[in-house]
């Protein structure tokens, strides 16, 4: 029995050059955009010339037309998620300003163009009340479904700054969705700059642990019951490693923190989903299939291709899986979780 | 300050355990700063006492009781726990009867911004090691403590301790200043390859930058939890960064980081090795056996998964029966029973290589 199409969680539409804003700036930084040196926020999280960022076929950058071909064929929903660095623009007017153009520009080039396709919010989170009023501006638009943020931030997402983005995502029904990269200016390990991009890659599934971790042990999801966060390509199979760590720490810990009511293992499970790509898979598949259990949910695990960016193919993760579950990963549990 | 000062309850339950045990984690401080003072050099001294210890301010969370320990840890006799020989004997080797104990001291001498300080410093901990430690007690062997900051005053104070019998490894904290592959610290592992010790390195301290890639947590669990992601980024860097292909007889020992992370991890590192490769070209084996050749991986705290075939899983995920080391992290308060830390029942010939034979073999002990 063939399988009904997908609900991609994890497609990109990146912004191609700053010129491409120029349509949506104001006149003050359209000039500034203009005349100074600025060329773009700078994270190179995705340098268009490394393998990862685009797979064989595919453009670093692509076009609308290459993501109805090669990513929505046999989709569904296709939901796109800009990394356009705004939270790496130290000049948060400028950094607001970027934001409003990138999603006009979504709307304009993306969401009015092609059906299957839902966007995601550009906020600049460094400063939560502009990022609060840029959800505001699109929260009832239909094609926006979710906020992204980068997973390199300032401070962790559970510390009470970020609390106006969590009160105006829930208000406006959006999910907030956590994605590979950024640039805020902290080194990206707990011990300082490493010297290769590799490191940075490899090492990005860490920051998603610490994000986890303060969600839950900051009390955001004790403030924002409501509140739904999606992993994006971030990876999964460090995940009940964590339930297992941050449970355990919570048994001995939990009197230092008495908002938190049950083990974390369980807000993550309510309030947590993560797209399956990277899948990061072991060379021995019942390994795989052991992690997947370990999780234990149906419901976490999105999917997401990823596109364009390079990855090893996820026929290893489904071959694993029974069929109801892969068709749950495949669209139910998006459609559930985003409520399409 | 409140110290409990009656046999710990655990004292009261006899050990059930049925092999020898060695304890890779005890950990011993000064009964009193005299101490320290006394066997810093005397041209040290001065600075020490007017100017003192400078870390990395800013960057501690107050841990949920005094000095991370245990209650009943503190002696009747007076000073923090883990400073008094007696009691150590006492409730640790003779309360468990542990065959042998490494001594880690986390005294924040690694993190000290006045290098040349730091290197008076840690001669000073490692002659009180010595001396009020390891010489009246057999059964204890201590750690080289070492300015790790910087390569080559590290490499000198291993290369002055690396003959004698008591120190079986180096150590140094997981948080440094800059990842531990960089090239800054290469020449602490030359000296390390050339005495053949292994180099520990602990759970803990403080290199100036947040333990969260995302910034500053806001709670000591953030902390203390999140000190598993500092070991992932260490390993990342160490293996990504060549380390192992310049010094091929490097051992690491990684100290209270639990181990649930280690089979995900290298997943991720294996895959993003394939297609990143190019950018480590001397890197020629999958990091995932690089990780099983070069490290070793202490117990405590272990991750506990309320389904205990998950842990059994996990163990073979794992597939380094032959490098887990127990450890009890003595006196601290997550402090693991030699008889009930593992939530699964071993089969006897892993109880005996994880409880002690793994580390009889790492460190050489008779």
């Amino acid at each position: 029995m063939p399988l009904p199409p997908t609900i991609d969680c994890d497609l990109h539409n990146e912004v191609p050059s700053k010129e491409s804003l120029y349509p949506y700036l104001p006149d003050y930084w359209l000039d500034y955009c203009r005349e100074s040196a600025f060329t773009g926020p700078d994270a190179a999280d995705y340098p268009a010339t490394i393998p990862t960022s685009a797979r064989p076929g595919a453009t670093a950058i692509p076009a609308l037309s290459e993501i109805q071909e090669k990513a929505l064929n046999g989709a569904e929903i296709g939901i796109l998620n800009c990394a356009y660095r705004v939270q790496s623009v130290r000049n948060e007017e400028l950094a607001g300003a970027l934001a409003t153009a990138v999603n006009r520009w979504q709307i304009e080039h993306w969401l009015e163009k092609e059906p299957r396709l839902r966007a995601s919010i550009v906020v600049p989170s460094q400063n939560p009340a502009l990022a609060a009023a840029e959800i505001e501006r699109w929260g009832d638009h239909p094609g926006f479904i979710q906020v992204i943020l980068p997973v390199r931030s300032e401070a962790p997402y559970g510390n009470r700054r970020y609390d106006p983005i969590f009160e105006a995502a829930v208000r406006h029904n959006l999910v907030v969705g956590i994605n590979f990269g950024g640039a805020a200016g902290n080194p990206p390990t707990p011990s300082g700059w490493p010297s290769l991009y590799i490191e940075e890659y490899a090492g990005m599934a860490q920051i998603f642990q610490s994000q986890a971790t303060s969600l839950v042990m900051e009390g955001a999801f004790d403030r924002y019951p409501e509140l739904r966060v999606a992993f994006i390509e971030g990876g999964f199979t460090w995940l009940p490693s964590l339930m297992w760590r941050m449970d355990k720490e919570w048994k001995g810990l939990r009197h230092n923190t008495p908002w938190v009511k049950r083990a974390p293992s369980l807000y993550w499970r309510e309030h947590l989903r993560l797209t399956i790509q990277p899948v990061d898979g072991p060379a021995n598949a019942t390994h795989l299939g052991q992690i997947v259990e370990q999780i234990d949910s149906d419901e976490m695990l999105l999917y997401g291709s990823d596109y364009p960016h390079l990855h090893d193919s996820e026929s290893a993760l489904f071959a694993t899986l029974p069929v109801p579950l892969e068709q749950k990963i495949r669209s139910e549990n998006a459609r559930a979780f985003y409520r399409l | 300050m409140a110290v409990a000062t009656a046999p710990s309850a655990l004292l009261d339950r006899p050990s059930s355990i049925d092999v020898a045990v060695i304890d890779t984690d005890i950990h011993i401080t000064f009964p009193s700063p005299d101490v320290l003072t006394n066997y810093l050099a005397p041209e040290w001294r001065e600075h020490h006492r007017t100017f003192g210890m400078r870390g990395h301010q800013g960057s501690h969370y107050p841990r949920a009781m005094p000095n991370a320990a245990r209650h009943d840890s503190w002696p009747a006799a007076g000073g923090p726990p883990g400073s008094n020989l007696g009691f150590v004997q006492e409730q640790l080797l003779d309360g468990w009867n542990i065959e042998y104990g490494i001594l880690n001291p986390l005294v924040g001498v690694g993190e000290q911004r006045n290098l040349a300080y730091g290197a008076a410093l840690a001669r000073a901990v490692n002659e009180w090691q010595l001396h009020d430690w390891v010489e009246p007690e057999a059964r204890l062997r201590a750690s080289v403590v070492v300015p790790w900051e910087d390569g080559e005053l590290a490499a000198a104070e291993i290369d002055h301790w690396g003959g004698h019998s008591a120190f079986v490894q180096a150590l140094l904290i997981i948080r440094t200043k800059e990842p531990l592959g960089r090239r800054k610290y290469w020449k602490m592992y030359e000296a390390a390859e050339r005495n053949n010790l292994p180099i520990g390195i602990h759970f803990g301290g403080a290199g100036g930058g947040p333990i969260t890639g995302a910034g500053w947590p806001s709670h000591y669990i953030e902390d203390h939890g999140g000190m598993p992601q500092a070991f992932q980024a260490q390993v990342i860097s160490l293996i990504y960064e060549g380390v192992f292909e310049r010094f091929p007889g490097l051992q690491i020992v990684l100290i209270e980081g639990g181990f649930a992370w280690i089979p995900p991890m290298l997943w991720r590192m294996d895959a993003a090795w394939r297609k990143l490769g190019a950018e480590t070209p001397y890197l020629k084996r999958p990091p995932s056996e690089v990780f099983r050749e070069h490290f070793w991986v202490s117990t405590q705290p272990m991750e506990e998964p309320l389904q205990r075939e998950y842990f059994r899983q996990l163990l073979d995920q794992l597939a380094m029966d032959d490098r887990l080391l127990f450890a009890t992290d003595y006196p601290h308060w997550d402090f693991d029973a030699p008889d009930q830390a593992f939530p699964i029942a071993l089969d006897p010939v892993r109880k005996r290589n994880f409880m002690a034979e793994n580390a009889r073999r790492l460190y050489g002990l008779p």
